[in-house]
């Protein structure tokens, strides 16, 4: 199924009863699927950039590429620093902006800008019952009735097809620098947690391979300012790297390259940057830091018990499962009174449960 | 205003229900007439009723308890912050509950490291900053009303400010609530980290209205100050020209805390007000940038190359703390000082940055077709209208012709691609122009997350959603 518009969506999600997975370009998509495929690559392309207004419209099935390529012809760029996961999740194909959307995709720059449902200023989506429905608009403040584009953003296609969406996006900063420590993993994250607690407006904040990494952007002057002034404050030894060097080492960090092609489950875990370091003491795992320790990539055997070992301190996805995990859920279950809601979103948005059923809610 | 009729089995039951609040908040029932009367509406002031009772709690306890118990009763629950809504967000109904959270205003934890402070929702916004200055920290949305309203009606209005621009709105700064349903059901959502386990139910949460819930404690993200920050004053003898000027600033990736726009009906009413010494012009921007002195000198410099760029009339630099005053002296009183001269009806309608020279032409000629004055001050940046409709409450039909002018200047918002509110909320307000927006299935879309935290539809009533298209579902 390739619908060329909302229409045919429309027509096919109310007939149909039995489950389908939304496919952009499977580049990100977590767990296992279900049923026949509604591909979304034929509801593509960009139909309104205002550079003047930072706005981006552009149907779902639109690439990644194409859009970053659109906007970097203003030098502009998604805030939200989309990662790759192809080589972490062993996928090919092309990213599209639908899946971008469905996944809440988000890297390092979220400690300062936010993560993807920041930028979603609205879009459209066709539901399970087929119905075709807008919400937000394309203009940067927006409170006219409930945001269900809040809901649409990370649902992962379980609520309903997204066929369009209108992004803010960002200037290109003309500088980048990233401040490079090689430290303990205490001594390191300490160094994060100063650093995004300071008035230098830190874009990055992660550990990784034995090395604190922070970066800041923006005009030349400014970010040589601020890379100084952090270097002063956080005490130590501190490489400078800038430009492309800077920009690869994020990309490093923004895909958990560190992961790829290596054997075992990877697990996404949210937490309190306070509690990153207790999180993983003594555990059998590897670990990427990133938002100052608040986001942990973990690569562990497929018994290892992750979730209870947070005990409450904050949540974990299991973003690549391993052999022998067939029962583990995606997505970490929650309290009774929340899943209860979940699940009531889920029925109303479509009832007939045939999109990715089991996905969430 | 249409206002559903009030459920006679409910204002029959009054002393029942009065006498069951009292048992469940023994010291915080007000059912006085004289003194309900401070509750019979917001800021929102054309539009008044008194509630059959308010009930202000001290606990989420008391809040579950009472929502459980008008849950049972079917007693509808319209929620209050500290009533500054200018939507008509808190505006009782005959037959509700007031539930007012002002007594819930402690701060329950704050945590630097982790840039976090947790707070009942009662607390006003300014003292959420208060409570974090001193170590160099501050909540970042700042609506006009900062002084007074409180986190809680923030968060269900999603309210901005005047530095939205670079720090977002509180969506954009709410990491977690704890809500407590129409059936008193409590539940946690979100928590002091960046991203939801699953749904983001926080998202929807955000700007509901008081539709969903009552929130009565909230995590909210924190940020370190910045070192300073400047204005400048740029002014042009058309609105077009300053239109292009704040796209060009906007798109050359200089990113100011605030833009903010005033036109010269604007400029002139404050300056007979406030004298700020602003000049003769027909357009004026205000600027402000951020960082240490050299950075904010950086950005200052560019934004000074493009503004000479379109030729400005004048253009001042603050360069004391004296004259930064000075800068945002006439922008801050510009409310008062149009007050002064007029009632004023004030509209929030949001559009593309780059349909603000048609949009300001277009409401000009709108204005002078109807007879009534219109003064624009709102935020440029994100393009944020505040026409402000100048008209004599006391003159018989001036009301009518300035809620028609308000209501055609909203539609053309929505016309060019824009959205009826940008940040007051549609409270009853706007109401009645949703259909302008949405669609009967994009409406029904909404109403059915609605169905989902309260079935029976018993929370803030008549408020965001045409009261037809609810009909069915109020009567039950």
């Amino acid at each position: 199924m390739r619908p060329v518009d909302e229409m045919e969506l429309s027509k096919f999600l109310r007939l149909r009863d039995g489950p389908v997975h939304v496919l952009g370009g499977g580049t990100r998509r977590l767990g296992v699927v279900d049923g026949d495929a509604v591909d979304s690559s034929a509801m593509a392309g960009v139909r309104i950039y205002e550079p003047g207004a930072l706005t981006l419209v552009a149907g779902a099935g639109t690439p990644l590429d194409d859009v970053v390529a659109v906007l970097a012809a203003e030098r502009q760029r998604l805030a939200f620093e989309v990662p790759d996961m192809r080589g972490l999740l062993g996928r090919n194909g092309a990213s599209t902006m639908g899946g971008v959307v469905a996944s809440g995709a988000a890297g390092p720059r979220r400690v300062q800008v936010g993560s993807c449902r920041d930028h979603v200023l609205g879009l459209r989506y066709v539901s399970g019952a087929g119905v075709v429905v807008k919400t937000g608009g394309r203009v940067m403040k927006n409170v006219t009735g409930l945001d269900l584009a809040k809901l649409m953003v990370g649902s992962h296609g379980a609520l309903g097809v997204i066929t369009e969406v209108a992004f803010r996006v960002q200037a290109v900063p003309e500088a980048e620098v990233t401040l490079v420590g090689t430290r303990g993993l205490a001594e390191g994250l300490a160094a994060l947690r100063r650093a995004l607690g300071s008035p230098f407006d830190v874009t990055g904040a992660a550990y990784e391979g034995g090395a604190a990494l922070i970066r800041v952007e923006g005009m030349a002057g400014s970010v040589a300012y601020r890379a100084a002034a952090l270097r002063a404050r956080l005490g130590g030894d501190w490489e400078l790297i800038d430009g492309a060097a800077s920009a690869a080492r994020w990309v490093r960090v923004r895909d958990v390259a560190a992961f790829a092609g290596r054997d075992g489950a990877v697990w996404r875990v949210s937490i309190r940057p306070t509690d990153a370091e207790a999180v993983v003491e003594g555990l059998d795992a590897e670990a990427v830091f990133d938002w100052g320790g608040g986001l942990i990539w973990l690569l562990a055997a497929a018994d290892l018990p992750v979730r209870e070992r947070l005990a409450g301190r904050g949540h974990a996805t299991l973003v690549r499962s391993a052999a022998g995990m067939a029962g583990v859920p995606v997505f970490q279950p929650e309290a009774p009174g929340v899943a209860a809601l979940a699940r009531g979103i889920k029925a109303k948005f479509d009832p007939k449960g045939i999109l990715g059923p089991g996905v969430l809610g | 205003m249409d206002m559903p009729k009030p459920d006679a089995k409910v204002m029959a039951a009054r002393d029942s229900i009065v006498a069951k609040l009292r048992a469940t908040v023994p010291d915080g029932v007000i059912d006085d007439k004289a003194e309900t009367r401070a509750y019979e509406c917001d800021a929102l002031t054309a539009y008044r009723c008194s509630p059959l009772a308010v009930v202000l709690p001290s606990t989420t306890g008391e809040v579950s308890a009472v929502l459980a118990l008008c849950h049972a009763m079917g007693v509808a629950v319209v929620p209050r912050g500290s009533g500054t809504s200018l939507a008509g967000g808190a505006l009782p109904t005959e037959d509700c509950v007031v539930l007012g959270i002002s007594r819930m205003n402690g701060v329950l934890e704050t945590d630097h490291e982790n840039r976090f402070i947790r707070v009942q929702a009662g607390r006003t916004n300014l003292s959420v900053t208060g409570a974090i200055e001193a170590d160099g920290f501050f909540y970042a949305p700042d609506p006009s009303s900062q002084l007074a309203c409180a986190i809680g009606g923030n968060i269900a209005m999603n309210s901005g400010g005047a530095h939205c621009l670079k720090y977002g709105v509180t969506t954009n700064n709410l990491l977690g609530v704890t809500l407590v349903q129409m059936d008193g059901t409590v539940v946690e959502i979100g928590g002091p980290w960046l991203d939801p386990a699953g749904m983001d139910l926080l998202g929807v949460i955000c700007g509901s209205e008081g539709q969903l819930g009552v929130v009565t404690e909230a995590t909210l993200r924190i940020l370190p100050k910045p070192e300073g920050a400047r204005p400048v004053l740029i002014a042009y003898n058309s609105n077009e020209v300053a239109g292009a000027c704040v796209a060009d600033i906007i798109k050359a990736g200089l990113l100011p805390v605030a833009i903010e726009f005033m036109d010269r009906p604007c400029i002139e009413a404050t300056e007979a007000f406030a004298h700020a010494g602003y000049p003769d012009c027909e357009s004026l921007l205000i600027v402000e940038v951020e960082g240490s002195p050299a950075e904010i000198d950086e950005q200052l410099a560019r934004i000074k190359e493009i503004a000479f760029r379109h030729d400005p009339v004048d253009y001042r630099e603050s360069g004391s703390e004296e004259e930064s005053r000075r800068i945002w002296l006439g922008r801050k009183s510009a409310f008062g000082a149009m007050g002064n001269i007029a009632d004023y009806m004030c509209l929030d309608g949001a559009i593309p940055v780059s349909e603000l020279p048609f949009v300001l032409r277009r409401i000009g000629e709108m204005s002078a077709e109807v007879g009534l004055a219109v003064a624009n001050v709102f935020h440029a940046g994100d393009g944020n209208l505040h026409p402000l409709i100048l008209y004599d409450a006391n003159k018989p039909g001036d009301l009518e012709l300035c809620e028609t002018l308000g209501a055609d200047i909203l539609r053309l918002c929505v016309e060019v691609g824009g959205c009826l509110t940008g940040e007051h909320g549609v409270g009853v307000e706007k109401r009645d122009l949703m259909k302008v927006q949405f669609t009967d299935e994009d409406l029904e879309a909404q109403l059915k997350v609605k169905d989902v935290f309260d079935p029976n539809w018993l929370l803030n009533p008549a408020k965001v959603f045409p009261l037809a298209v609810t009909a069915s579902r109020r009567m039950g």
